[in-house]
């Protein structure tokens, strides 16, 4: 089978030559084959953030390249990159524009794929369209599509953006920390969603976040990043079975004593 | 008086054209745009020096429109490609179009009083109605041809505007100002639609020079000083006064700022201290105070309304004490 996401050798160092010399990712690999589902763990400063912006195009590899779907897209810019992407960022505020209406911003997802022109964004038949895909948030946002995006709250508007980046199908769906902003109800409900969304749709999906009970419980695959490299991985069986307290483990197996500083920021 | 009035109504209908320009800039793209001093007075020269050169008046003002929309695309290209900052890239396109128009004019000033402009040509075909009008209302002495005319012009000019706004290029626009993070990650090419939004403002800003040129009957090298300020006084008294709920309703809000921009100068000249002069410091009055106001009366609700919940909050505890 085609692997839809692939990092070859990824290697990237920030001030590179100087005092403030930063590794932040050293020799990556990583495939995700059609439909995978892959959540990433690891303490700050291990890379999550700075692989989630190579793959989106946000950053430059030194070396190394990026293959989506079978196409070298290393050197592409962000914007044309992201018609095969989707992203949904940690900030509920940094996914929509708050000063245009629901309807006008899924107009502007519907053409991540689709060239823009002189015509209308938003039609009676893609509005009708926009309606049936809201309904399926079940939060009622369905009959406010002309209510400014900026009156939502932030779960609303992380449900919307996270509609946003999938309605329209992409390649590899990035979730970066998507939850960690919104408090534990709100994440919940935008834990099942992604889940829900996911699912249905068979989306290849790339998941960093904080909270390790989400990552046990989410996806077929799970990653743990340290000092930027990947340390552990394990997928299918091996990540049904895992727990938090055996990912804890593990963690201190590979880390030893940096554990201890880490523990907060992990549990 | 009248006349006064009717007259600034006239130049407030032209300027408009510059104002809904600087509306696309400012709060469209969230870009405040300097380029505007230059733009204004690089559209009066084209039109100006191709109406000397025999060209049709209304292919004139067009091309100033084309040159508007480079100015605005250069300036565009300095802050996307070139990485800098918005209001020094304007100030920089700025001070270079000052160049470029006296190189297009050849000196600083250039009369069109002895030729054929869009305003005879309107004034000339409205004559019948005019005459027909002035049984009417004895009492307005000059031509409704360019009333009539800049009504119809901004009219269509809004229109335009405020669909394009509804366009997926238009909203991908509208997005850059909002949020550029988001807007990139729905492939939106945020430096070419940052060019184009600021080509389109500039546009436009050429185009009401190159018509205020002829309505005025030359163009000057210093006509632009200070355009900017007056495009924002008409954008910000126009919202403060009519709102900017939505994009049509803005653009409306935009044209009659304009209009009560210039109405409101036409008045404080009368005042017998005032002096021509005094023009630019009246506008930034102007200004100052549609900003402030707006936010002391919001204060002033605020607290009165504090009050209230105060007093209320007050006489409820008094009234629970009561009962007991």
């Amino acid at each position: 089978m085609q692997l839809l996401l692939q990092l070859k050798q990824i290697t990237k160092v920030f001030n590179e030559g100087t005092l403030d010399e930063k590794v932040a990712l050293k020799h990556v690999e990583l495939s995700l084959q059609p439909g995978d589902f892959v959540t990433i763990i690891g303490s700050n400063g291990a890379g999550k953030s700075t692989l989630m912006n190579i793959i989106s195009g946000r950053l430059a590899p030194d070396t190394g390249e990026v293959v989506i779907d079978g196409k070298d897209v290393t050197t592409m810019s962000e914007h044309d990159r992201a018609r095969y992407i989707g992203r949904v960022f940690q900030d509920p505020m940094a996914g929509t524009a708050p000063n245009m209406t629901i309807e006008e911003n899924l107009a502007i997802a519907y053409n991540r794929t689709v060239k823009r022109t002189l015509r209308f964004g938003v039609t009676k038949k893609r509005r009708e369209f926009f309606k049936e895909t809201l309904a399926t948030l079940q939060l009622g946002l369905e009959n406010r599509l002309h209510a400014k995006v900026g009156l939502l709250s932030g779960g609303e508007r992380q449900a919307l953006s996270l509609l946003m980046a999938t309605f329209t199908k992409p390649h590899v769906l990035l979730l970066d920390e998507h939850t960690a902003a919104l408090d534990p109800a709100r994440a919940k409900l935008i834990t099942d969603l992604t889940k829900q969304i996911v699912e249905t749709n068979r989306l290849t999906t790339l998941m960093v976040t904080h909270n390790m009970e989400q990552a046990v419980q989410l996806g077929n695959r799970l990653i743990m990043m340290d000092g930027g490299q990947i340390i552990f991985e394990a997928s299918g069986d091996e990540k049904k079975k895992l727990t938090v307290s055996s990912l804890l483990q593990e963690f201190q197996r590979i880390r030893g004593s940096q554990f201890a500083s880490d523990r907060a920021v992990l549990v | 008086m009248i006349t006064a009035l009717f007259s600034s109504v006239e130049a407030g209908l032209l300027y408009a054209l510059m104002a809904l320009g600087v509306y696309i800039s400012f709060r469209v793209l969230d870009f405040p745009d300097l380029t505007v001093d230059g733009s204004f007075v690089t559209g009066a020269a084209v039109a100006s020096v191709l109406i000397v050169g025999g060209v049709n008046p209304f292919i004139a003002s067009l091309a100033a429109l084309g040159a508007g929309f480079f100015a605005g695309c250069a300036t565009g290209l300095l802050h996307t490609k070139g990485k800098i900052n918005p209001l020094l890239s304007g100030i920089l396109m700025m001070i270079a179009l000052y160049s470029i128009n006296l190189r297009i004019m050849d000196k600083p000033n250039v009369p069109l009083l002895q030729q054929e402009t869009v305003m005879t040509i309107i004034t000339k075909a409205f004559q019948r109605f005019d005459q027909a009008l002035a049984t009417i209302f004895p009492f307005v002495p000059k031509t409704w041809a360019i009333i009539v005319f800049g009504m119809f012009l901004v009219a269509v000019v809004k229109v335009i505007i405020d669909l394009f706004l509804k366009t997926e290029v238009g909203l991908a626009l509208r997005a850059v100002g909002d949020n550029k993070k988001m807007i990139a990650s729905f492939s939106g090419n945020t430096d070419r639609l940052t060019m184009i939004g600021l080509g389109l403002s500039n546009a436009l800003v050429a185009f009401s020079g190159a018509l205020i040129s002829q309505y005025s009957g030359f163009s000057d090298i210093g006509m632009g000083i200070g355009m900017i300020v007056i495009g924002l006084a008409s954008v910000i008294i126009g919202e403060a006064l009519f709102g900017a709920k939505t994009i049509m309703r803005a653009t409306l809000a935009v044209i009659f700022g304009a209009i009560v921009y210039r109405i409101v100068i036409t008045l404080a000249l009368r005042v017998q201290f005032l002096e021509t002069g005094d023009v630019k410091l009246i506008t930034a009055m102007i200004v100052i105070l549609a900003l402030v106001v707006p936010q002391m009366v919001a204060a002033r609700a605020e607290k009165q309304r504090k009050a209230r919940k105060r007093g209320a909050a007050v006489a409820s505890t008094q009234a629970d004490y009561e009962s007991v």
